[in-house]
């Protein structure tokens, strides 16, 4: 999916080589700066809700999946992995990955 | 007075970042590489126009951002209903915009009254005109008194609030609910879809009974709802108000107020005479006033503002953007959302700007908490994909939780928390 999303973008934007990941990269900042509403500017946050800055990627993607699927139990969170793909929780975990 | 962009700059330069910048600075139309340098202004330091400036500083550090607001102080909507119960104070809903100049963000305390799309030029009630490559509009709603007779005399005699903008009239609200005798009766009434924040109503219902249960145990609350059913958060609401509050809250669906009476102190619907002690009429809403000044109310009816929902751009107006409640779209009109249109919003600036596409296909999601007691809270959360030619679409399984607990409401105040943070540095 995440191929296809770059091959789309690529495709409506013509974009350039250079390009193609920085559209990526706009896409997956983007996103993670929604994640930022409830879990804190710059995925820090100070409050019940877990801060994600600097979480290790396998165990994101894992976590997402998990939501996702049901395997895993919270409150809110299934409800929003539902709604992205595993090229997007892979690209968001790597992101998160490199906050400090 | 009249100022070009490069002229505000110099004026307005006290600042280091403003002063940097403005050496750079360049008039004309919408910058078309990645050198140029654009001026984008915002107006309204709101949970969409504050994270808008924030996030464009952000992403875009040669992009020039003034924020124009008129209030000295951000108070927000989002737990001012928990004020009205007593569970918070107004200055646990109040906040600087002190942090904001750190990203190089010039704020402008001062009112928008006038708008030139053809000159990109707003005007303000202080004098200045401020030159634009891209106008950002975030300014809530506008709340039409004039739609509910007699409204207008009884607010001026402070026998009736709607207090749907957090400020003053929240603090009004909440004193007049603490100086009601025992066995009063509160009367409520919530507007015709689409309004914003659509389960406020139903909340602000609970957390009053809440109130009674605890202070005053013999008051009632008849809510009047213009709308057909419950609009949010049903199942949520009916437990609380069937659990928590049994014979508390009389709903009367499709009671729109046609008029209220501040002397008699009665709510008129289309059915009969209400008799209040303390009245709160919520009347209906539409895009706020700048819009109306940039001609961006153009939905069929003149009321909302119609965007491209991946850029935020207004569909007749070029280089206006409208965020937040404002926006006429199948998102909700909450404080998140608007805080995800900012963001989206920012992004495809940051893009347009440099010459480049914006992303086509952005996500953004909804998280809406409401407390149903001063324990228990329950949210509704969905995640939307835009797709070309079919606009935002609802992924499955988000949706609304069916009954409050406490687990969610330390989410919901940590929600907040956290969201204000990001929203103002």
């Amino acid at each position: 999916m995440y191929k296809k999303t770059t091959l789309i973008l690529a495709g409506i934007a013509g974009l350039t080589l250079s390009g193609l990941s920085a559209a990526a990269d706009v896409h997956t900042r983007t996103i993670a700066a929604t994640c930022m509403s409830c879990h804190g500017p710059n995925g820090k946050s100070e409050t019940a809700i877990p801060g994600i800055a600097g979480v290790d990627k396998d165990y994101f993607v894992k976590a997402m999946q998990n939501y996702k699927s049901g395997k895993r139990m919270g409150t809110i969170m299934k409800k929003h992995a539902a709604g992205y793909t595993d090229a997007e929780f892979e690209a968001l975990g790597e992101y998160f990955a490199g906050l400090k | 007075m009249t100022l070009n962009r490069r002229d505000f700059l110099k004026v307005s330069g006290a600042g280091a970042a403003v002063a940097l910048t403005g050496c750079a600075a360049q008039g004309g139309s919408t910058a078309s590489s990645s050198s140029a340098k654009a001026h984008v202004v915002v107006v309204g330091a709101g949970f969409g126009g504050a994270t808008c400036a924030k996030y464009l500083r952000t992403w875009g550090p040669n992009i020039d951002v003034t924020l124009i607001e008129p209030n000295d102080k951000f108070v927000s909507c989002p737990i001012s209903n928990w004020v009205l119960a007593g569970m918070k104070s107004m200055d646990d809903i109040t906040h600087s915009y002190d942090k904001l100049s750190k990203y190089g963000i010039k704020m402008v305390k001062d009112y928008v009254t006038g708008v030139d799309t053809a000159k990109k030029v707003v005007t303000t009630k202080g004098g200045a005109s401020i030159a634009y490559d891209r106008l950002v509009l975030a300014p809530g709603v506008e709340v039409l008194t004039d739609s509910v007779k007699g409204y207008k005399e009884a607010s001026a005699a402070g026998k009736v609030v709607h207090a749907w903008k957090a400020g003053p009239e929240t603090a009004m609200l909440r004193k007049q609910l603490e100086e009601m005798p025992d066995g009063g009766v509160f009367v409520m009434s919530v507007p015709t879809a689409p309004y914003r924040c659509p389960p406020g109503p139903y909340e602000r219902a609970c957390l009053v009974a809440n109130y009674f249960k605890k202070a005053k145990p013999k008051s009632k609350i008849i809510l009047l709802d213009g709308n057909p059913d419950v609009a949010s958060k049903k199942g949520l609401f009916m437990d609380a108000w069937n659990n928590l509050y049994p014979g508390m809250i009389e709903y009367r669906p499709n009671n729109a107020p046609a008029a209220v009476d501040g002397g008699r102190m009665v709510v008129t619907t289309e059915f009969d005479d209400v008799k209040a002690d303390v009245m709160n009429v919520v009347p209906k809403q539409r895009a706020g006033e700048v819009c109306g000044l940039a001609g961006v109310r153009n939905d069929s009816t003149g009321t909302w503002c119609t965007v491209n929902l991946a850029t935020f751009e207004s569909t007749t107006v070029p280089n206006v953007h409208v965020l937040g409640d404002s926006v006429l779209s199948n998102l909700p009109k909450s404080g998140h959302m608007a805080n995800n249109h900012a963001k989206v919003c920012a992004a495809a600036i940051v893009e347009l700007v440099a010459g480049r596409q914006p992303n086509p296909i952005p996500v953004v999601a909804n998280t809406c908490y409401s407390a149903t007691s001063d324990t228990t809270a329950g949210h509704v959360a969905n995640v939307f994909r835009f797709e070309a030619g079919k606009g935002y679409v609802t992924q499955p399984d988000g949706g609304a939780t069916g009954k409050g607990d406490e687990l969610n409401f330390s989410y919901a105040e940590s929600w907040a928390q956290n969201i204000w943070t990001d929203i103002l540095g």
